[in-house]
């Protein structure tokens, strides 16, 4: 991926800062330029580059020993080759205690600049994707790594960092794919809980008895099958947090269950009788609205606001539109690696249909999008073909309401519209209906809708 | 109507040139034309004794006829750029002008009995390197293809003397510049 590096080249001399610079734009690398330290380490500050080319002798009482310490200051892990007309052992010796990665003196051969290039950006490559692997391995996701411009997602960010270190308890709403597991291990990273475990149950996935045994454990014998004691997710996230999704898909007796681990911070596995004291910080998330599950009488309102300690809502994709830029490329950039296809640039165009698009699956839906787009296209750069899929997706069927029909005739039209917006996907297809899983289950039943 | 200038300096192997000349037309599949050049004595570094290829490029912007699609000069004369040693040729990335050096294509330059079709090869090969700059080509990973980075003439004879599919298609993307 040479194109998302970037290298800086000072000297003061501007034939040689522009020759040089030219020829590595030759090579595909995106370049810039400084005629003085001063200007280079401002345009370091900026944004770290690759490699930075620096001249030795420069005037102005900076010269390129002084300007690499400083840019050293910046980005300790800088690649610095310091470039020189006059080659002594004393400055080479100087240059390279200082931390200069190569001495190269000018004119110099062609084929050397290209190889030293070359392996720098290799060693670049590899550490990115080390570090990109090493974060989707441990998924040591920190406030950082949320990425977003957009004001309410910032005040989101900052609450996520000040409670980091609280034991309090955290309620995360938001749509589905919004990144709420993104921003419950950012906080668990940022704070005091970070060396210890990070456990995410999906309350949603287990029927009441196994997610009863899941989160609390049991004993053996407590029930057919269990052969032996088991530790429940609680236990296992002693010390740390547990993050239990889709909260408000819970059972009436799992929500007692819950609430007293929040008030007296123990509970007893399934089938014994002894009491496991434990401390654990919950952060819990879900999709549904819980204040409306609250007034309906689905949701108990003691645990809710034993839940509700400290509120976040993620806002949707679409209210957010000035982050899908920011995302896409994000996503290009991680994806290039993972598939190894060089797919560097995306086109006006298709950015104009992400930003006109509805995305009812969020972020996720996005990431989805960008993979498969990059998954079928044939050139460098994506453009709108490469995303036509979502205007058969997202183009919006008028639905013909001929006057004569049912309420309930019109509510089965529209479900079955919208399940073939999302092809089939049923959590989708209830967030963009604002109702619940188990709901839309229920009318698909009602409705015999075929799926 | 656009055409592609190939211009020659005074000392330029005619043969060679005419070789680029027909090469460029089959290629770009544009009408080509030749345009005779001054000599670069203007260009030359008697320290180093070469010609600087920036002044050379400056002076082809100038004289680049209005109907150029692009121009690509052809020197005998040894070229550089400050920070290197020397350069087999030079172009505006993008832009309209580019040149080539033969001084390191024949045989004889690395004490090697000449070879013509070999050092005719190279020129085929650097010349469609060059214009493929103008036309906005970047080096290309592939080292068969004539936009891969060249440093000395073993990579340049390890080249084919053609684009790989993918810069063959990034060409065919311009279409509206070759045809205006």
């Amino acid at each position: 991926m040479r194109t998302h590096w970037q290298i800086l080249v000072v000297d003061d001399e501007e034939v040689m800062c522009e020759s040089l610079a030219a020829w590595l734009r030759e090579d595909g690398y995106l370049v810039d330029t400084a005629p003085s330290g001063h200007e280079a380490v401002e345009k370091a500050r900026e944004r770290d580059y690759a490699i930075y080319f620096v001249d030795l002798k420069m005037p102005g009482g900076m010269d390129g020993i002084e300007t690499m310490m400083q840019i050293r200051r910046l980005h300790p892990e800088a690649s610095i080759i310091i470039i020189t007309a006059y080659a002594t052992v004393d400055t080479a010796i100087t240059a390279m205690k200082e931390g200069a990665q190569e001495y190269i003196v000018k004119p110099c051969n062609p084929e050397e600049i290209s190889l030293l290039v070359s392996r720098i950006i290799k060693v670049k490559n590899l550490q990115r994707e080390n570090t990109i692997l090493r974060k989707k391995l441990s998924r040591q996701y920190s406030v950082h790594d949320v990425i977003s411009k957009n004001p309410k997602m910032h005040d989101i960010l900052r609450l996520a960092h000040e409670i980091s270190s609280l034991r309090s308890t955290v309620l995360i709403q938001g749509e589905s794919g919004t990144g709420k597991e993104m921003v419950a291990r950012a906080i668990h990273n940022s704070g005091e809980r970070a060396a210890k475990a990070f456990v995410a149950v999906s309350c949603a996935a287990l029927a009441e008895t196994l997610l009863e045994s899941e989160l609390f454990g049991h004993e053996k014998g407590a029930f057919t099958g269990a052969n032996q004691q088991k530790q429940g997710k609680f236990e296992m996230a002693d010390g740390g947090t547990i993050f239990l999704d889709e909260i408000g898909d819970i059972s009436a007796k799992l929500q007692v269950d819950l609430l007293r681990v929040l008030q007296e911070r123990c509970f007893y596995r399934v089938g014994g009788s002894e009491e496991v004291r434990v401390d654990v910080r919950v952060i819990a998330a879900t999709h549904v609205n819980l204040q409306q599950a609250v007034a309906d009488g689905k949701f108990r309102d003691d645990l809710f606001y034993r839940l509700n300690v400290i509120e976040i809502r993620i806002p949707p994709l679409r209210e957010r539109r000035e982050d899908i830029p920011l995302l896409a490329h994000h996503f290009m950039e991680r994806l290039s690696h993972e598939l190894g296809k060089e797919v560097g640039d995306i086109s006006e165009g298709a950015l104009k249909v992400l930003m006109d698009y509805n995305w009812p699956g969020n972020v996720r839906e996005l990431e989805n999008a960008v993979e498969r787009a990059m998954v079928t296209c044939r050139s460098q750069s994506l453009t709108e073909d490469d995303f036509s899929f979502l205007a058969q997706n997202g183009v919006t069927k008028h639905l013909a309401i001929p006057a004569g029909m049912t309420l309930a005739e019109m509510e089965k039209l529209l479900i079955q519209a919208t399940l073939q917006r999302t092809s089939g996907n049923i959590k989708e297809s209830a967030a963009v209906l604002g109702i619940d899983r188990s709901t839309i289950y229920e009318k698909i039943k009602k409705y015999e809708i075929p799926r | 109507m656009r055409y592609l200038y190939v211009g020659a300096t005074p000392e330029v192997d005619r043969e060679a040139l005419m070789a680029v000349r027909e090469r460029m037309a089959a290629e770009f599949n544009a009408p080509v034309r030749e345009l005779e050049l001054a000599a670069i004595e203007f260009a030359l570094d008697r320290g180093r004794r070469q010609y600087g290829s920036i002044p050379v490029l400056e002076l082809l912007s100038r004289v680049c006829p209005a109907d150029a699609l692009k121009l690509l000069a052809v020197t005998e004369r040894d070229l550089f750029i400050p920070v290197l040693t020397f350069v087999y040729g030079h172009a505006q990335l993008g832009g309209r002008v580019a040149v080539i050096s033969l001084a390191r294509l024949r045989q004889e330059f690395y004490g090697l009995a000449p070879n013509r079709e070999i050092f005719l090869e190279r020129a085929h090969k650097e010349a469609l390197h060059e214009v493929g700059h103008t036309f906005g080509l970047v080096h290309c990973v592939d080292r068969n293809c004539a936009m891969a980075l060249g440093t000395n003439i073993r990579q340049i004879d390890g080249k084919r003397a053609a684009f790989c599919v993918s810069c063959a298609a990034q060409l065919r993307r311009r279409p509206r510049e070759l045809e205006k």
